[in-house]
């Protein structure tokens, strides 16, 4: 079975600075994998890069059998993305912020209620302005919103960053949820213990490319 | 297209009836405006009545521009701009509905300054009438091009103060012709030409926008 993130050598820019030199990356369908490293390592333009946000300069590119060099475009509805800021409309409540996005992607809006409960989101939390919301509270937010769309590939950028023990359990949760679920997940972390407790492989990023790769701690996925 | 236009619509009228930044900023703007112009002509009842029609395109030309900067600031954070071009709304959708929500706002500011010509100016505004075919059309030329060149600059550190140096000349056509079709209205006529002119301004600029805007959302 292909990889459900295939990269080789791939080199995206921002403006005129390389945020990624020729990266190398292999991540099975069904597994997490975590990206560590230092701050500038390009990370979060690995994500941006993996969703179809942002353009390959040079390499080769599969992400759900959709080259990145074409099919940007129809990527993106295969893909979730956690990113650092929150997503969607300050001015909405997180129930109308799901409701829109759902209604975008022509799924039931009836999802969102029960997604928002799962990440703890009820009564007032859910229909306060996201604004009102704390950052962790935002956060659960967005995991609630990728658990309601049930994307193919989940891209989650320091997904524990902001949350409570009981935020990181249930994030942990999610991931492990998400998985066994046949999506495949891509965290990036600046806590390695954690990222590799909830992996299957961890990536070393530094400079824009992957500088080493281990197995995780989580158990391979049995077909 | 029309699906996501109109999703689209009504999440951008959502956000400004939860916020209210027309009522509290855009409108009191406008008025102002249009004190300031009645101010600078002169206490004659003729110069006030010859120079409002005018002076009313010009008000809601500016206040346009201030309308037009909240309806891209909407999208301008960046996680809601990852997060929208995620959803795989359909382009054109998304600026027939930016545009449709800006245009209603529109409407509301010129009800609300046509009123102000009454107060300030002098000049019978009733004749105008509410959504006359001319400020249709003069509406959804503005909305289009105000959200076409919000586009452009969303998400740079500089769209307030490089979106009206855009938008403004884009719009002079529409100004000239707004001018000239009011002032035929109030003297009496109708809008003639002027009303045609600003149709086929308000349909190229709908379509131009409909077609550029997922362009320019995606970064090169």
């Amino acid at each position: 079975m292909a990889p459900a993130v295939s990269l080789r050598a791939a080199v995206a820019l921002l403006g005129q600075f390389p945020v990624l030199a020729g990266v190398d990356l292999d991540v099975e369908e069904g597994s997490v994998a975590a990206v560590l490293g230092p701050n500038g390592a390009g990370k979060t333009s690995l994500l941006f890069l993996v969703a179809g946000l942002l353009p390959m300069r040079s390499g080769t590119g599969r992400v759900l059998g959709c080259d990145l060099f074409g099919d940007r475009r129809d990527l993106r509805q295969k893909v979730g993305l956690l990113g650092h800021s929150p997503a969607l409309y300050p001015e909405l409540s997180a129930t109308e912020n799901l409701s829109f996005g759902l209604r975008a992607m022509r799924r039931p809006v009836a999802d969102a209620r029960a997604a928002l409960e799962r990440v703890g989101l009820t009564g007032r939390l859910a229909t306060t302005p996201a604004r009102t919301l704390s950052a962790g509270q935002s956060r659960r937010m967005g995991l609630a919103w990728l658990l309601a769309r049930r994307p193919a590939l989940w891209l989650l950028d320091e997904p524990h960053a902001g949350l409570d023990v009981p935020g990181r359990d249930l994030c942990d949760d999610v991931i492990e949820q998400a998985a066994l679920g046949g999506a495949t997940v891509l965290l990036t972390s600046h806590d390695p213990e954690r990222a590799a407790k909830v992996s299957n492989q961890v990536v070393q990023l530094a400079g824009g490319a992957v500088v080493a790769a281990s197995d995780g701690q989580r158990s391979p996925r049995v077909a | 297209m029309w699906r996501d236009a109109m999703l689209v619509c009504g999440k951008d009228l959502r956000i400004e009836l939860r916020t209210r930044v027309l009522l509290w900023q855009v409108v009191p703007f406008g008025i102002l405006t249009l004190v300031l112009f009645a101010l600078a002509l002169g206490p004659s009842a003729t110069a006030l009545q010859r120079g409002a029609p005018g002076l009313l395109w010009l008000a809601l030309l500016f206040a346009s521009v201030l309308a037009t900067t909240r309806s891209a600031s909407i999208e301008a954070p960046e996680g809601t701009r990852a997060s929208i071009r995620l959803l795989g709304l359909d382009a054109g959708g998304v600026f027939l509905g930016k545009a449709a929500a800006l245009a209603v706002q529109l409407l509301a500011i010129a009800a609300v300054l046509e009123l102000g010509l009454l107060v300030f100016f002098h000049v019978n505004a009733a004749r105008l009438g509410i959504a006359s075919p001319l400020e249709l059309c003069a509406l959804a030329a503005l909305a289009a091009v105000g959200t076409l060149y919000g586009a452009v600059v969303a998400g740079t550190d500089v769209a307030g103060t490089l979106l009206p140096l855009l938008v403004l000349p884009a719009l002079a056509p529409v100004l000239i012709a707004g001018e000239k079709g009011t002032a035929a209205v109030l003297a009496g006529g109708g809008p003639g030409r002027w009303a045609i002119v600003l149709a086929v301004m308000a349909v190229a600029y709908l379509a131009v926008g409909t077609l550029l805007y997922g362009a320019l959302e995606e970064p090169s």
